[in-house]
């Protein structure tokens, strides 16, 4: 079994992409000294935050194990994934971790009615060794999602709404009874008034099916609604990570006071503080380019050591803050030391 | 005055492929007003219609999308138009760019990939106005882009070299170019992250300010429209839901698919369960008979299924279509 | 399939126009099993006669009935067509697939066979494998050598797809429904490769049976087998233009038309009802 009990321990892991051409071009580090871990008998909604460019879609491919970390390690109960190499120990690593995609439109294949998929899940996995038993798999995953097979069966993508395929998309993952689900930002091309369908049906999974599932998303409300921990993405650090109501009520770090002010509430309150003016960088890659805290250049706070040198985490109360705010804070030692 | 009157506007898509005939209701039976010196929401989510009225009213419906009934009429002032009855040319010439602008979730679609931002603003500019000092349209733009917020150096960039907000913003100072009488913004800031949201509706609004002008603000996002709008639409199925001021539709909505677009959405600091409405979205193609919101609502009664209501005024500029809302209140 | 047949018939004309060539051609290779002359022999009835009832398209110099002689030529010309339109097709599809989808090594050593193939001059290999192999040539080697010139680019324009249709979710999806890469092949891409490969083919039966004609007319084919171009070969080399024998040039060109009209409207007209976009539009996407 796993070591030390953990389901999914991500070890200090750095991605680097290479841009541009053999000679020259510049060094894009997608992710950058990033550790997190997931016990094994707690589930749990663990969510990633953070905007485009932060790193959380190169993260998500990296825990499927679509790409390999250029640094560290991930390990998924206790074996590092990056040893996986035969077809039937990927096979098996699937059956554990599965995904749920952004785009419900382009998760199935337009052209493929989409209870194919989940039979082919059904058999493939060794959940059923025929299609009438696989039938009867895919109906109570179905059920579980809130569907029934007669909804679905024989239906194209197009037929269904966002939703309802997203539910489907779920359904399908679950077929294989997995310990993991990753979701890459699963409702926010789905449509509002059918969002929290899915949004429930996650915290349900966890509850009762006892599925861990990593959020990775862009939208901080319904993070907050079913998440137990976040961590906050820049540019490749995880820059706070802590309890979900403590990060996003009392937010430590100046780049997720930001983010939760920017975002635009439906009430008829609060307009002041979203209407103040703020300024906006030019180009991404500037960015990562800098030398010290990726946020520099736009913080309120910033000062001279904030442009020298990355700054460590350090913990406050129950969360853990990269920024030297908190530098009379006790550094919170390194993860897996 | 009125800027434009849409009265009982319908249009739909009517596709022939290999026998199979097909006809979707997208605007059905819509009226509404657009004032000077106003941010207009309208609110609604994929496949509501919204987005085809869009194209109807600024004169963008192309085949198989044809207005069926119904007037649309704009006043600028000097002069009118007829939308529905106006020669392509004219709308080339008087209307598209100079009156009416269109921003959309693309900005690639505006913004040549080959040809530097100032490139583009010259093209757009010389259709519509042969530029003739070139030394002074450099200078208007370089003015118009500042006073925006913008910096000039933009103007020298690619398109590809811009972050996804910067371009949305560029694609803004274009549409603004000629400080028309109407914007309209279909879903601007949809796929960009939350903080370059909040700076591209900042500007929007901003310009809004500057030039008193109307801004036709279209966006599934209530959050966005509760910080942004005036006023707000509801659109469902292709019909108008609701309209109100946005206090009141915030405050106090009278439709429930409103009630439900308002209520369902969790926000930060509230951890009570939000519920999603049951059912889908209506096709188009066949939709449901009387209220067509009627197989989603949680209130419905009999009268919903066979008798469609009608849009009525019940308080200050407040509308809505319900058969529980009937009388003013 | 009927209903398929049945839809394009009643709504594109160029089906119907495509249908009515292409049966009018069939109809030909039938009646080849009925013919009353053996289209190997010579001077089986008058020579040189102008097309009358009794010979619809008159007779040539080697005393063959050119109407019935035409049926086994058109008959094995297509057959030439199909043939070399199949090994084809079947090797650009699996070149295609394999280094699209695989990648890494195999789609490097793949392509770099597929690129030599391109930049060979084909005329002039066939040219000169006639001439080598002017003896031992027959119509099915033509068809295997043709097949074997005629999959690069189409294999190219594969890979293209694959490579682009591998980066879609639904791929991913049906990674971790746990489905082996030849069956995603086969199931999630070949539908999208199909239109291709579709019009591909006519594109390569058109080419080969052109081919044909070209070697034949430089007599470097297998002369003895009637097909299309050799009609055209041995009415050059009896003169016929110059004796006047107006029909033994005709008849062969008229056939090729319509053969290669109805090919061509039959391709655009199917292609345009099997693209995934009209499939979508239709099924109500």
């Amino acid at each position: 079994m796993s070591a030390n009990g953990k389901l999914l321990d991500v070890q200090h892991v750095t991605v680097e992409f290479h841009l541009g051409g053999l000679v020259g071009g510049t060094l894009l580090t997608a992710v950058n000294d990033l550790s997190f871990s997931l016990e094994n008998d707690k589930p749990e909604i663990f969510t990633l935050a953070g905007e485009s460019g932060s790193g959380k879609t190169t993260l998500s491919r990296l825990l499927l194990r679509d790409l390999v970390p250029t640094r560290g390690k991930v390990l998924f109960e206790g074996r590092d994934v990056s040893t996986i190499r035969k077809r039937s120990e990927f096979k098996e690593f699937m059956k554990k971790v599965q995904p749920v995609f952004q785009n419900p439109f382009d998760t199935f294949n337009p052209l493929r009615r989409v209870d194919a998929y989940l039979f082919d899940t059904a058999l493939n996995f060794g959940m059923a060794s025929n299609r009438h038993d696989a039938a009867q798999v895919v109906d109570e995953a179905l059920r579980n999602v809130g569907l029934a097979l007669d909804e679905v069966r024989q239906r194209y993508p197009h037929e269904l709404s966002g939703g309802q395929i997203q539910r489907v998309s779920v359904a399908r993952a679950l077929i294989s009874k997995p310990k993991l689900i990753i979701a890459d930002e699963p409702v926010s091309m789905v449509d509002a008034s059918l969002r929290m369908e899915i949004v429930n049906l996650f915290q349900k999974l966890r509850d009762e099916q006892k599925v861990s599932i990593i959020y990775i998303t862009h939208d901080l409300a319904t993070a907050y609604y079913i998440s137990d921990r976040i961590g906050i993405m820049l540019r490749g650090y995880v820059v706070e990570s802590g309890p979900v109501e403590d990060v996003l009520e009392q937010p430590a770090h100046p780049y997720t006071q930001l983010l939760k002010e920017s975002v635009p509430e439906p009430t008829a309150k609060e307009r002041e503080s979203w209407a103040k003016h703020i300024a906006l960088g030019t180009t991404e890659v500037k960015e990562y380019g800098r030398i010290g805290c990726k946020f520099a250049s736009r913080c309120p706070h910033v000062m001279d050591i904030c442009r020298q040198a990355d700054p460590p985490d350090f913990q406050v109360g129950q969360q853990t803050v990269k920024c030297y705010l908190y530098s009379g804070q006790v550094e919170k030692a390194a993860v897996g030391a | 005055m009125t800027l434009l009157s849409v009265q009982n506007l319908s249009a739909y898509y009517q596709t022939e492929v290999y026998g199979i005939s097909r006809t979707v209701r997208a605007v059905d039976g819509v009226s509404f007003n657009l004032f000077p010196n106003e941010i207009y929401g309208v609110a609604g989510e994929s496949s509501c219609g919204k987005t085809s009225l869009i194209k109807v009213i600024s004169g963008n419906a192309k085949a198989p999308l044809k207005p069926r009934e119904g007037s649309v009429n704009y006043n600028f002032g000097e002069y009118e138009v007829d939308m529905l009855h106006i020669s392509p040319d004219e709308l080339r010439r008087k209307v598209r760019w100079k009156e009416i602008s269109y921003v959309m979730q693309g900005s690639m679609s505006v913004l040549n990939p080959v040809r530097k931002v100032i490139e583009t603003f010259k093209d757009i500019v010389d259709t519509h106005e042969r530029i003739t000092d070139k030394n002074k349209f450099l200078e208007e733009t370089r003015t118009h882009i500042n006073r925006l917020g913008l910096p000039t150096d933009v103007l020298n960039a690619y398109p590809h070299q811009l972050s996804g907000g910067m371009r949305q913003r560029v694609a803004i100072a274009l549409a603004t170019v000629f400080q028309p009488a109407l914007i309209i913004a279909d879903e601007p800031t949809t796929a960009l992250d939350v903080v370059v949201q909040r700076g591209v509706l900042q500007m929007l609004k901003d310009i809004q300010a500057m030039s008193n002008n109307t801004v036709l603000l279209v966006t599934h996002d209530m959050a966005v429209h509760a910080n942004v709008a005036d006023r707000v639409m509801i659109m469902y199925a292709g019909r108008i839901a609701e309209e109100a001021p946005t206090e009141s539709i915030f405050s106090a909505p009278l439709h429930p698919y409103t009630q439900h677009l308002i209520r369902s959405l969790p926000t930060i600091g509230d951890r009570s369960t939000k519920v999603s409405l049951k059912g889908t979205p209506p096709n188009l193609a066949n939709p449901p008979s009387g209220c067509r919101f009627h197989p989603r609502c949680p209130y419905v009664m009999d009268v919903c299924r066979t008798e469609v209501p009608e849009l009525v005024t019940v308080k200050d500029r407040h509308r809505v279509a319900c058969h529980l809302v009937k009388e003013p209140l | 399939m009927f209903k398929v047949i049945r839809d394009l018939l009643r709504y594109d004309a160029r089906f119907r126009i495509a249908f009515i060539f292409l049966a009018a051609v069939v109809l030909l290779i039938l009646l080849s099993t009925v013919s009353p002359y053996d289209p190997n022999k010579s001077f089986v009835v008058e020579m040189d006669t102008p097309p009358s009832l009794e010979h619809l398209f008159g007779t040539d110099s080697r005393g063959q009935d050119l109407f019935w002689w035409l049926t086994f030529a058109v008959r094995n010309s297509l057959f030439l067509g199909v043939m070399t339109a199949i090994i084809s097709r079947v090797i650009a599809v699996l070149v295609g697939l394999i280094a699209g989808y695989r990648g890494g090594w195999i789609d490097r050593v793949l392509m770099v066979i597929n690129d030599s193939f391109v930049v060979l001059p084909v005329l002039p290999i066939l040219i000169l494998l006639g001439f080598l192999l002017r003896d031992s040539m027959n119509l099915f080697l033509l068809a295997v050598i043709l097949g074997l010139f005629g999959w690069p680019f189409d294999a190219r324009l594969i890979r293209s797809q694959v490579l682009s249709l591998k980066e879609r979710s639904f791929t991913r999806t049906a990674v971790y429904s746990g489905t082996s890469g030849f069956w995603i092949s086969l199931n999630e891409h070949l539908p999208f490769v199909l239109p291709i490969v579709f019009a591909t083919t006519i594109n390569n039966i058109l080419w080969s049976i052109g081919m044909e004609v070209t070697l034949s007319i430089l007599g470097l084919s297998d002369l003895t087998t009637p097909t299309l171009g050799t009609a055209l070969y041995w009415a050059n080399q009896h003169g016929a233009l110059v004796a006047g024998n107006w029909w033994w040039i005709a008849a062969p060109s008229l056939v090729a038309i319509i053969l290669f009209l109805g090919l061509y409207l039959l391709f655009a007209s199917i292609n345009e009802y099997i693209d995934p976009r009209t499939r979508l539009r239709m099924i109500g996407g």
